[in-house]
């Protein structure tokens, strides 16, 4: 029994990673908090749906698919909105202000035109709905997949910001952003690179939700809200942070489901939520601010 | 001296303005009207668009096209007047339903107004459409109060039952099939903690409490949760063999979808909303087969199927199985009302209440301004959502129990 709540919560834990790394990348590295993450959530979610249903293109070429569109798409979204903002910023509050508002206002462009091209139903398909048996317990293959791909993605980037110069540079845009052009980095193209990725990120994510979740035009806000709370919980900016802060969200939810009760679920996320932040105020693995 | 003859002048001035507007109104009666005005607000974005999307306003478009294709509203006397639709989106909030819909009544100055989706929307705007003297079919709410808001707002009409009717349904399948020794009486049960979920789950305790049936697990969730896996668990532990789950669209795909993958094969299989969604059917294809939920249709009800294949033709999609066909069947109401009085509201109001009409549910008529021939309980045979309870009425089908295991894919 509890081996099977530990394997159910590390799968919804796996979901919950999946959908905050990229956006810890965007708000950490290049400091754009992006209100519409979500809407690209939802629009790979879209792509897999109608290759799927009307192309019977697999999800998981799909997920080959939305990773480099979600990249083109933030890179695109990131030079042509948002580079003016933060040149025209003067301190980083400013900025944080001025990418609010403006992806606030992209959130219900990318909602509208999803709205208009598949109006406001209720789309849901199932893809690898099967049961994996893991130490006794059936997982289903699709959520499987979202923890496998959160873990060799975070895994993945995290080894690729640590231990390559082009890593290290990002990162130095993170810690310094105004001292790292005086080591010869491009901060501007490690910054934009990093929304983009950020981007690819949510787009795989999207497509892998697809396959188990109902989601309509309207649902992206739900997913930056879970996000964005994995995101301050884990430290922000950090692949580790959000893979860890991920998989605790899942093993309380699924834990307080099945030992308390699943009216609690929400509760005991925020809890936990208050008491990591009450703890270390700069979430998991993040380092304190000056 | 001056500052009486301002007042003064105000004075004149708001007099002229007040007779001036009686008598653009009175110019207004006396004009010839040329169509009839129809508004409604529904919600087009936001968490609600997706049930208003497929039992709501699909049905809108079709009934204002086939008016529109027949030339115009028929009124007494036999003369046609083209219909003028007005729509709003309430974007899913209280607030906005209330606005909107105020501001058809007062600015947009509508001859009838078309009820919103939804419980707490029909429940929300029922005091303005009193105030107004609007005739309100609200379709898309399921209360138990029904009686109760009937004496409160006299021209409010509520047209697809109680909690309780559902769950009463529900307990006599279940006492039935115990009695046949197909299942053992006990049940596992969740809800979501929100309106339907919490009604329907008030109405079931007692429901199968005094149906002697044994609820071994109770438990709400909170609406927008996606992993079941916890409480599917524990529901197969208990030893029941009856599974219900008071459930909005979303949550029911889920439920069906990680049973399966938990090998979970209770006898009776009971979801909540979404159950009867056409797409739910073609979704799980033979896995749906034997999924019980609330609503269902007589296959064998001609008009009915009729009215499914023109609601496909013309939005393009096929109607839900359960408020879908009453909602239409509404509008016919509300036409055919208007036929025999015309845009008297009052009087409109009044022939609903007591007239008898011929509709795509065959001969209806409201009893104190309830819709009560309705279908509570229904599962899905043969690729169909069939009608099951209440089991006395004509045109009901036998449910098929124990439902079939799941099929591997």
């Amino acid at each position: 029994m509890f081996v099977t709540t530990l394997i159910a919560g590390l799968v919804l834990g796996g979901t919950y990673a999946l959908v905050a790394m990229g956006l810890t990348l965007q708000y950490g590295i290049s400091r754009i908090m992006n209100l519409a993450y979500g809407e690209t959530i939802i629009a790979a979610s879209f792509l897999a749906y109608a290759l799927s249903s009307s192309f019977n293109i697999n999800p998981l070429i799909s997920l080959v698919l939305a990773a480099p569109l979600g990249f083109v798409f933030s890179y695109l979204i990131y030079g042509l909105m948002l580079r003016p903002l933060v040149a025209r910023s003067k301190t980083a509050m400013a900025l944080e202000i001025d990418s609010i508002l403006a992806t606030f206002g992209l959130l219900f462009v990318i909602q509208g035109v999803m709205l208009l091209m598949f109006g406001g139903n209720y789309i849901s398909y199932s893809y690898m709905n099967f049961g994996v048996d893991i130490f006794g317990a059936s997982v289903a293959a699709n959520r499987l997949l979202a923890l496998v791909l959160a873990l060799a993605l975070g895994g993945g980037l995290y080894l690729l910001l640590t231990r390559t110069l082009w890593g290290t540079a990002l990162r130095a845009v993170a810690v310094a952003p105004s001292s790292a052009p005086l080591v010869g980095i491009d901060a501007n193209r490690a910054v934009r690179l990093a929304f983009a990725l950020g981007g690819a990120l949510a787009a795989c994510g999207g497509v892998v939700i697809s396959m188990y979740q109902t989601f309509t035009a309207t649902t992206g806000v739900v997913f930056t809200m879970k996000a964005l709370i994995v995101v301050i919980m884990g430290g922000v900016g950090n692949l580790l942070g959000a893979l860890s802060a991920g998989l605790i969200l899942g093993l309380v939810e699924t834990f307080v489901a099945t030992y308390v009760s699943p009216g609690l679920t929400l509760a005991a996320v925020y809890l936990i939520f208050l008491g990591i932040l009450l703890w270390r105020p700069s979430g998991l693995f993040g380092k304190a601010r000056r | 001296m001056t500052n009486t003859s301002r007042r003064r002048a105000l004075k004149t001035l708001s007099l002229s303005a007040i007779l001036l507007c009686t008598t653009a109104g009175f110019s207004a009666i006396a004009q010839e009207r040329t169509s009839v005005k129809i508004g409604y607000v529904v919600s087009k974005t936001g968490p609600n668009a997706g049930g208003a999307g497929i039992t709501t306003i699909p049905n809108y478009v079709l009934w204002a096209k086939e008016v529109k294709d027949a030339g115009g509203l028929e009124l007494p006397g036999g003369k046609r007047l083209p219909i003028e639709v007005i729509e709003y989106d309430d974007r899913s909030s209280a607030e906005e339903v209330v606005r909107a819909t105020e501001r058809l009544a007062t600015q947009d100055k509508v001859d009838f107004i078309l009820a919103p989706w939804g419980t707490g929307f029909n429940l929300a705007v029922a005091p303005l459409f009193d105030r107004f003297g609007y005739p309100q079919l609200a379709v898309s709410a399921v209360t138990d109060k029904a009686p109760q808001f009937v004496k409160r707002w006299k021209k409010s009409f509520w047209m697809l039952g109680g909690g309780h009717d559902y769950t009463e349904a529900l307990a006599g399948v279940l006492t039935k099939a115990k009695a046949a020794g197909t299942i053992n009486g006990k049940i596992a049960m969740i809800s979501v903690a929100d309106g339907f979920g919490i009604d329907l789950v008030t109405a079931a305790r007692p429901s199968f409490k005094k149906a002697g049936l044994d609820v071994t697990y109770d438990v709400t969730y909170p609406a927008g949760t996606t992993d079941f896996t916890p409480m599917i668990n524990e529901a197969a532990k208990g030893g029941a063999d009856t599974f219900v789950a008071f459930s909005y669209p979303p949550e029911t795909f889920a439920i069906t979808q990680q049973a399966q993958v938990a090998k979970f094969n209770p006898k009776v299989m009971y979801l909540g909303v979404g159950t009867g969604f056409p797409v739910y059917g073609k979704n799980n294809g033979p896995n749906a087969e034997g999924i019980m939920s609330l609503g269902g249709i007589d296959p064998k009800n001609e008009a009915n199927a009729a009215y499914r294949k023109r609601h496909e033709d013309v939005t393009g999609k096929a109607p839900d199985l359960w408020g879908s066909v009453i909602t239409y069947a509404s509008l016919q109401m509300l036409q055919e009302a208007i036929k025999r009085k015309g845009i008297d509201r009052e009087a409109v109001s009044n022939e609903l209440s007591t007239g008898s009409f011929k509709t795509v549910l065959g001969d209806t008529k409201m009893e104190d301004n309830q819709l009560r021939t309705l279908w509570f309980g229904g599962q899905w045979q043969n690729g169909q959502f069939v009608a099951i309870a209440p089991v006395d009425r004509p045109g009901a089908t036998k449910p098929v129990l124990p439902k079939p295991a799941w099929q591997a894919k």
